[in-house]
């Protein structure tokens, strides 16, 4: 049995989260794995220009903060790390493992840097096909700051079985770290679509971190978590065969049963049978879950299909800047008051023929669901007394349009409703992503050893 | 048993989760228990979703089913104002958006004696 366990599910996940999960693979005392999926779409975007800013940034920001305190035990245990938290600057990554590894006296490790993600300047955008998910979004229209094709689990699993302790990726599929550390221990052939489709399907329920574990998922009363501030990470026990058994760190908080794993099975899943990955396409129309234990879950029955002949690639530009005002409305007739600050502003934006797109919310009515035109808060009259916060949204691709439309809701502490309170405003530049399908041709995944020669 | 009905949010009989990929928002709907499924078959259709989300000019919404699962996972396709990185919505993931279809009303049978819906059981942890 192997085991692979998540230390993070995103950009931004709990520092601490990796630790309870080292502790416990390394207790079971037969190595393992854990792995790092710290990479959105826009991240490497927001990666690709700190790099441009300073050359040795680029990576996780937290990749510090992360790593030094499993480190040791990493090494000392045998769980090789694979984290996609090189982003846009795998080298750079590595070289600051290398540098926790120096300071922790672990002298030099084996640190491989996985290539072949980047296609800036290498495709012609415009001979390659879009991915239909993005539907009626706009062409592109602004600076490309970088793209990245999804890449496969090969090069992860040739760097393992060279030797290496830290795999440090910028753009994989999220699933492929855990098949590479898969097929590289139990030296699955790529060309068994079923063990692919399960080391995959690892990948998938794992690469959330928390999302699989009672993270994203207590609703009180009727979905009720343990210990939500300590919710431990998961932890997979995968066989030879590619059934596993999803658990979670030891003495932690969180959940692991069938409604966690359902709930993540699907999880940006559109066709079920039909979900593709550089290696394979996942097929979970009939994967079987069983509550095994308490926190341990079952799962078998992953079948795998020829992998897509194109690799989607994420496109990453230069957007438009998204300037944000709040202000609040409380007591009688709060909601009237707040109704009218929406269309004085709207006016507003007319009477300086102000070139933004603007959306108008309440929050406290219908703010998360409604739409741009605010078609929900039109028919909302529950309560018009209350405790409501207004909140505008510009976008242009002015910075000093949005500027003007921001500080338009800043007057209304003299010019609008009576009782306006609480103004907040911020201002920044957005960076937008599109998808594109590329051939296969043009990415060439390989690994190399940090301080190695050529 | 009898045949009447009681008006329940879907929220009552039912988990779910929502995730994004560029404009496309996919939400899952789960039966707590297997005996709601034909409940979610029957009235929890790609229609009244597709009508959920009419203001967000939704172009097509998918419904596929896992009976073994007892769930529904639903493609809701430009659902989400531009997504992540152009939205000017507050929520411009539209992580929020499942509990928008968990508030569906649906009609469920009202059982007596043995079989009589209870509260979906709380898990216990020890």
């Amino acid at each position: 049995m192997f085991r692979i366990g998540s230390g993070a599910g995103f950009s931004g996940d709990r520092v601490d989260a990796p630790q309870s999960v080292v502790a416990s693979i390394a207790a079971a005392g037969e190595g393992g794995a854990v792995i790092f999926e710290t990479l959105g779409e826009r991240t490497l975007a927001l990666g690709q220009i700190a790099k441009r800013h300073d050359a040795n940034k680029g990576y996780e920001p937290l990749l510090e903060e992360l790593l030094e305190p499993i480190l040791a035990q990493c090494i000392a245990s045998k769980i090789t790390i694979v984290g996609n938290f090189g982003q846009a600057n795998p080298p750079a990554a590595a070289a600051a493992i290398q540098k926790i590894a120096d300071r922790l006296g672990l002298g030099r490790l084996r640190i491989a840097v996985v290539a072949g993600d980047d296609l800036l300047g290498r495709i012609d955008l415009d001979a390659t096909q879009r991915w239909d998910g993005d539907g009626r979004l706009p062409e592109l229209d602004g600076d490309v700051i970088a793209i990245n094709a999804y890449m496969g689990a090969a090069p992860i699993a040739e760097a393992i079985l060279a030797g290496a302790q830290v795999v440090v990726t910028g753009r994989v599929a999220d699933p492929a770290l855990a098949l590479g550390p898969l097929a590289a221990h139990y030296g699955w052939s790529w060309d068994d679509l079923d063990l692919m489709a399960a080391g995959t399907l690892v990948g998938h329920l794992l690469e959330c971190g928390s999302q699989v574990s009672g993270g994203f998922f207590a609703d009180p009363g009727l979905k009720d978590v343990p210990d939500t501030a300590n919710i431990g990470f998961p932890i997979a026990e995968v066989n030879a065969d590619g059934t596993f058994v999803i658990t979670k760190a030891d003495a932690t908080g969180g959940i692991v049963d069938l409604r966690t794993v359902k709930e993540q099975l699907l999880y940006e899943i559109h066709d079920p049978s039909a979900y593709f990955t550089p290696d394979v396409t996942l097929d979970i129309t009939n994967v079987e879950i069983e509550q095994v234990g308490p926190n341990r879950v079952g799962v078998r029955g992953a079948r795998g299909h020829k992998a897509p002949e194109l690799l989607k690639a994420t496109v990453s530009f230069y957007g438009d800047w998204l300037g944000e005002a709040e202000i609040s409305y409380a007591g009688p007739n709060a909601l009237a008051r707040a109704r009218l600050a929406i269309s004085t502003i709207n006016e507003r934006i007319g009477i300086r023929g102000l070139p933004v797109r603007h959306r108008a919310d309440v929050i406290g009515t219908v703010s998360a669901f409604d739409s741009d035109h605010g078609d929900l808060l039109v028919d909302y009259s529950d309560t018009p007394g209350g405790d409501y916060r207004v909140r505008f949204a510009f976008g242009a691709s002015s910075q000093r349009d949005v500027e003007r439309a921001v500080q338009e809701v800043n007057a209304l502490y003299c010019c609008g409703p009576a009782g306006g309170g609480g103004v907040r405003q911020s201002v920044r530049p957005r960076v937008r992503t599109m998808s594109h399908l590329v051939s296969r041709d043009l990415v060439v995944p390989s690994f190399h050893f940090v301080g190695a020669q050529a | 048993m009898s045949r009447t009905a009681q008006t329940l949010k879907l929220h009552a009989i039912a988990h779910g989760r929502s995730g994004d990929k560029g404009n496309r928002l996919n939400v899952n709907v789960i039966a707590y228990d297997q005996k709601h499924w034909p409940v979610l078959i029957e009235q929890v259709t790609a229609e009244r979703v597709a009508e959920l989300f009419a203001h967000r000019g939704v172009t097509q919404v998918r419904r596929y089913e896992l009976p073994h699962l007892g769930a529904l996972n639903f493609v809701i396709e430009d659902a989400l104002e531009g997504g992540v990185n152009s939205s000017l919505a507050v929520d411009t993931h539209g992580k929020c958006l499942s509990y928008l279809v968990l508030a569906l009303d649906v009609q469920v049978p009202v059982e007596t004696g043995a079989d009589a819906m209870s509260r979906p059981a709380l898990q216990t942890v020890s």
